[in-house]
């Protein structure tokens, strides 16, 4: 029997009630994704059955984790943050501008570091040869960009709001429009990688790649603001994302946490 | 809502993890990403594994990074791991003689992957490690393990993690010597031989 969305919407609330009530039990807020989440089918076999070991990072400030790989104007070009601008002609779709801050669990900007994004056209096509989606490339767009956030830890990209996409989850399953981020922090311990999606998708209580967010909170943290002040006139819509670090880094050992 | 208010600390909520998907490939990879140490050192090593799902089958879409101290001890603040080429917008990789420390691989369609990296020195209470950062389709959120070489059997010993795990769990995080200074490593995310995996608090 081929799987239905109904089947998956019916694993979906039966994961969120069962985090609700062991929050309602006194256990903590879960701000990531259990990786062992079985509506997403592809995580069945690829999620550790052992429990992780914990590493307390105050025993030891030398530890290789706390410091992050650092990257510079050399790893970028000057366009790399424009997603338009990669090819001879315009991509097709809106353009949009995405910004807002790379912060650490302090609130504290992370300076200087490596921001890359990867997305769909606006089609729902991404550039990869094993997409089997059979909506159409568009040869001025590539969906690729980089950047180092600034001083006061902004990163901001010009690119095309991305399209949805079906995938093969289940029977008519379809991916919201999302921006794929990737981002270090000071610390490799605060490595993240993830996906922005825009406010109001009519999609999200059928995938089960957001839903693995179950704490209701934490997943309104994955959709951006639209913001009108990033709009450009007569250029692009601006939406307004900041994105926190979870993990360890070496202020916090400095600060005494 | 997603403008995070820092006056206050308990507003200051992590971002979720998300899986990095199936179509990475044209957008993370770069060339050069697995050659980490400066053609000519002597003290080059290979690491070299496949990583592995709950049934034992190779994950052709895994992206494994790699970060780690030169031989002694410290850690890299040299950036240009991928650097670019501004007229063409291509890439000119590592300059061949600075030691960026990270590294980024795909596997394969078999699912193997491999590394040329300088000899990680010690530092701190712990062996010399590499630390690792596995991301794939499938996993919501990515991992984090170390790679130690068998070498030294005193080092291995005194390593404030390794002294906490059995035998068996241990051998998951030591690569074994294969001889000209090859190593395998392979990462097993689930079942007979799986991995240690860490979390950082």
């Amino acid at each position: 029997m081929a799987l239905t969305q109904h089947d998956i919407d019916v694993e979906i609330a039966a994961e969120h009630a069962a985090y609700e009530k062991r929050v309602a039990e006194g256990a903590p807020v879960e701000h990531h994704p259990r990786r062992d989440y079985a509506p997403y089918r592809s995580s069945v076999l690829r999620h550790p059955r052992q429990q992780p070991i914990t590493i307390d990072v105050g025993q030891d400030p030398e530890m290789v984790e706390l410091s992050s790989p650092a990257f510079g104007e050399r790893d970028i070009t000057e366009i790399d943050n424009d997603l338009t601008r990669h090819h001879r002609g315009e991509p097709l779709g809106e353009r949009i501008t995405v910004s807002g801050r790379l912060l650490d669990r302090a609130g504290h900007p992370v300076r200087g570091q490596l921001v890359e994004i990867w997305q769909a056209n606006s089609a729902g096509r991404y550039a990869h040869r094993r997409e089997q989606h059979d909506a159409p490339l568009d040869p001025n767009f590539t969906g690729v960009g980089r950047t180092l956030t600034d001083d006061s830890g902004f990163y901001r990209f010009t690119t095309i709001q991305p399209g949805p996409y079906p995938w093969r989850n289940h029977v008519n399953a379809w991916r919201p429009a999302h921006i794929h981020f990737s981002l270090f922090g000071s610390a490799f311990a605060q490595r993240l990688v993830t996906q922005m999606y825009f406010p109001n998708d009519p999609l999200f209580p059928y995938d089960p790649i957001l839903q693995s967010v179950t704490d209701d909170a934490a997943r309104q943290r994955l959709i951006a603001t639209y913001d009108h002040s990033l709009s450009v006139p007569e250029s692009s819509l601006g939406y307004h994302w900041d994105i926190v670090l979870d993990g360890p880094n070496a202020t916090w050992i400095e600060e005494g946490r | 809502m997603t403008k995070i208010d820092t006056s206050s600390p308990e507003n200051v909520l992590p971002t979720p993890s998300h899986t990095v998907g199936p179509f990475y490939g044209y957008a993370l990879p770069f060339p050069g990403g697995g050659e980490i140490a400066p053609p000519g050192r002597p003290d080059t090593i290979t690491i070299q594994g496949y990583v592995l799902d709950g049934e034992g089958s190779p994950l052709p879409d895994a992206l494994v990074e790699l970060w780690g101290p030169d031989p002694e001890g410290r850690l890299p603040t040299v950036d240009g791991s991928m650097r670019r080429d501004a007229a063409t917008g291509g890439h000119l990789g590592r300059n061949g003689v600075e030691f960026t420390g990270w590294g980024r691989i795909q596997t394969d369609a078999n699912g193997h992957w491999y590394a040329r990296t300088l000899r990680p020195g010690a530092r701190g209470r712990s062996a010399p490690y590499i630390s690792v950062c596995v991301f794939a389709r499938g996993l919501l959120t990515h991992l984090f393990t170390r790679i130690h070489l068998p070498d030294d059997e005193a080092a291995l010993a005194a390593d404030p993690l390794l002294s906490r795990l059995d035998g068996k769990r241990r051998d998951t995080l030591i690569a074994v010597a294969e001889g000209n200074g090859t190593y395998r490593f392979d990462i097993r995310l689930q079942g007979e031989g799986e991995t240690v995996f860490l979390e950082f608090q």
